[in-house]
């Protein structure tokens, strides 16, 4: 367990909840709800603390809680730590939520049926980082119930130890330490690797579980405050795209590399996108079959080059990273992603990353 | 289906397909589908539109067919006949009830369904989305839905409610629609 782990797992966010007016009706109105919410959690698991608080000022009507803020209502399926770096720019303490018991927007969260869909949301997430991480999803379709239970437990109850334990059995191998296996011998290695796995420095190129999260902006801004809101769902581009993790001789996958790698568009020729990928690609254009449907797909590649080649132009000179945040902290670019990966990751295997990114004035969305 | 090539070059790999070989398979078997199916609606691939600078230098889009038709059995309707809506979606929780649609269903009411193919960068498989509406537009319920299953379907749904068909968000539209999971799609 590192201590990264650890701080990751207590961190947690101060809410200042405040029911709806629309749904007040008492008066005087009913205080908000101050809640310490973990950053690993989501918000559908406060409820059994929240309702008790707004209960008796309810009007009649079957529940169906989800939370705003500043008039955005929010993805119950993205943990509450993500959620608060991503639309809190400049973090606001407490964070000021709104919730809602009735009119739930259908059109755009997906529904919620209390704990078991967070549940299952968790759960089909963990299949896919296993899948990703180790090719298929086995060891998490044939857990035990008890295990299952007990997984899922740990991370209601914030349970560190627990969940280290259960998930243990997952043998979700994480990468190798890149930076820990430079600095200390090489006998370290397999420390470094973790007790659970025994794949003492043996490294393969592995698909990592990352979900992005981007928002763009075309004005400068130096001060956090100055960021512009994000109001609509539709300004955050969600990116679930693995990252492919090659292991280059002597040279270190930085956090920067995984980023850039995920953003072609943005950063067209950035060091990551080594020449190994550049060839298979180059491969694969090669490889069009000249048959009757090529015409229709060059037309397809060559609009798409032609948009890439103008977007590169463009991007390439100003597009510019202006926050990368992960659990609440920004850190520097040039860290090794493997650290940031074996210490930041969410329970379910994944990386969150929010991303904003400036980008010259009409590209944005 | 048509594309007996593509299905068979999928078995002697190991099931999983690139991004490229994706886009070109949902070719050909939209070309196929137009061949042997022309009077249904068709298979469309829409290039990836999330937005401009995300799409990839990979070949970014899906298959895309909507508007099916599917004439819902009234036989099966009044089996189900003395319908309360024992399954309360939060989604319509809040909507007016549309007694019309009510009404329609001891007819042959025609359900209207739109398919969407997506490639799944993790699971490296293409992934079916799909929803469902009345002619008037308003979407079907998922008990509404579970009727227009084939049987077989609609007993792995009552097994497995959670990892079958699952509410999810679209990766290109952002809204959630009904997406049929990668371990069942055989």
């Amino acid at each position: 367990m590192t201590e990264a782990k650890k701080y990751v797992w207590d961190g947690a966010i101060p809410l200042q909840i405040h029911l709806h007016e629309s749904e007040v009706t008492t008066l005087p109105p009913p205080p908000p709800a101050l809640i310490l919410a973990p950053r690993i959690g989501y918000l559908p698991l406060l409820v059994s603390y929240i309702k008790p608080h707004f209960s008796s000022t309810l009007p009649p009507g079957v529940d169906t809680i989800w939370f705003e803020y500043k008039g955005l209502p929010l993805k119950w399926y993205i943990p509450t730590g993500v959620l608060f770096d991503l639309l809190c720019a400049e973090p606001e303490r407490p964070w000021n939520l709104t919730v809602h018991f009735r009119g739930y927007p259908s059109n755009i969260l997906l529904p919620c049926e209390g704990e078991d869909s967070v549940k299952w949301s968790f759960i089909n997430s963990l299949k896919e980082a296993a899948y990703l991480i180790n090719g298929n999803c086995k060891n998490v379709m044939n857990m035990s119930q008890p295990d299952q239970v007990e997984l899922w437990r740990s991370i209601v109850n914030g349970n560190l130890e627990a969940y280290l334990q259960v998930s243990s059995k997952l043998k979700l191998e994480t990468i190798e330490d890149e930076y820990t296996a430079k600095v200390n011998s090489s006998s370290m290695k397999s420390r470094q690797t973790t007790g659970e796995t025994d794949v003492a420095g043996q490294v393969k190129a592995g698909r990592i579980p990352v979900r992005l999260y981007v928002w763009t902006v075309s004005e400068d801004f130096d001060d956090l405050d100055d960021a512009p809101q994000i109001d609509n769902w539709d300004k955050v581009s969600y990116i679930n795209r693995p990252v492919e993790f090659h292991k280059a001789e002597g040279k270190c996958f930085s956090l920067n590399d995984a980023v850039k790698g995920l953003l072609p568009e943005f950063f067209p020729r950035s060091s990551v996108i080594n020449e190994e990928s550049l060839r298979a690609e180059s491969q694969d254009q090669q490889e069009i079959p000249s048959e009757d449907k090529s015409s229709n797909r060059s037309a397809e590649n060559g609009k798409e080059n032609s948009c890439d080649h103008v977007a590169s132009c463009d991007l390439s000179e100003s597009a510019e990273i202006k926050l990368v945040r992960i659990q609440g902290i920004e850190p520097k670019l040039e860290i090794p992603f493997t650290w940031v990966v074996n210490n930041l990751m969410n329970p379910e295997y994944f990386l969150h990353i929010c991303l904003c990114v400036k980008v010259p004035r009409g590209s944005t969305l | 289906m048509a594309t007996k090539e593509a299905i068979e070059d999928l078995f002697s790999w190991d099931g999983t397909l690139s991004s490229s070989d994706f886009y070109l398979a949902a070719c050909a078997f939209a070309k196929k589908w137009k061949i042997y199916n022309p009077t249904v609606p068709q298979w469309l691939w829409l290039p990836c539109s999330k937005n401009d600078w995300v799409s990839s230098h990979m070949v970014d889009g899906y298959l895309s067919m909507e508007n099916m038709f599917f004439l819902s059995s009234s036989e099966e309707e009044h089996v189900e006949g003395s319908k309360t809506r024992k399954e309360p979606e939060s989604s319509e929780k809040e909507e007016p009830f549309d007694h019309a649609t009510l009404v329609q269903n001891d007819f042959h009411e025609v359900h209207h369904y739109d398919f969407h193919i997506v490639y799944s960068a993790s699971y490296r498989v293409p992934v079916l989305y799909f929803r469902a509406y009345h002619n008037d537009g308003q979407p079907l319920m998922f008990h509404e839905i579970e009727k227009d299953l084939p049987a077989q379907s609609a007993k792995i749904l009552l097994e497995s409610k959670w990892t079958f068909i699952t509410q999810e968000e679209h990766p290109y539209l952002n809204r959630p629609w009904y997406k049929l999971h990668p371990c069942g799609t055989k």
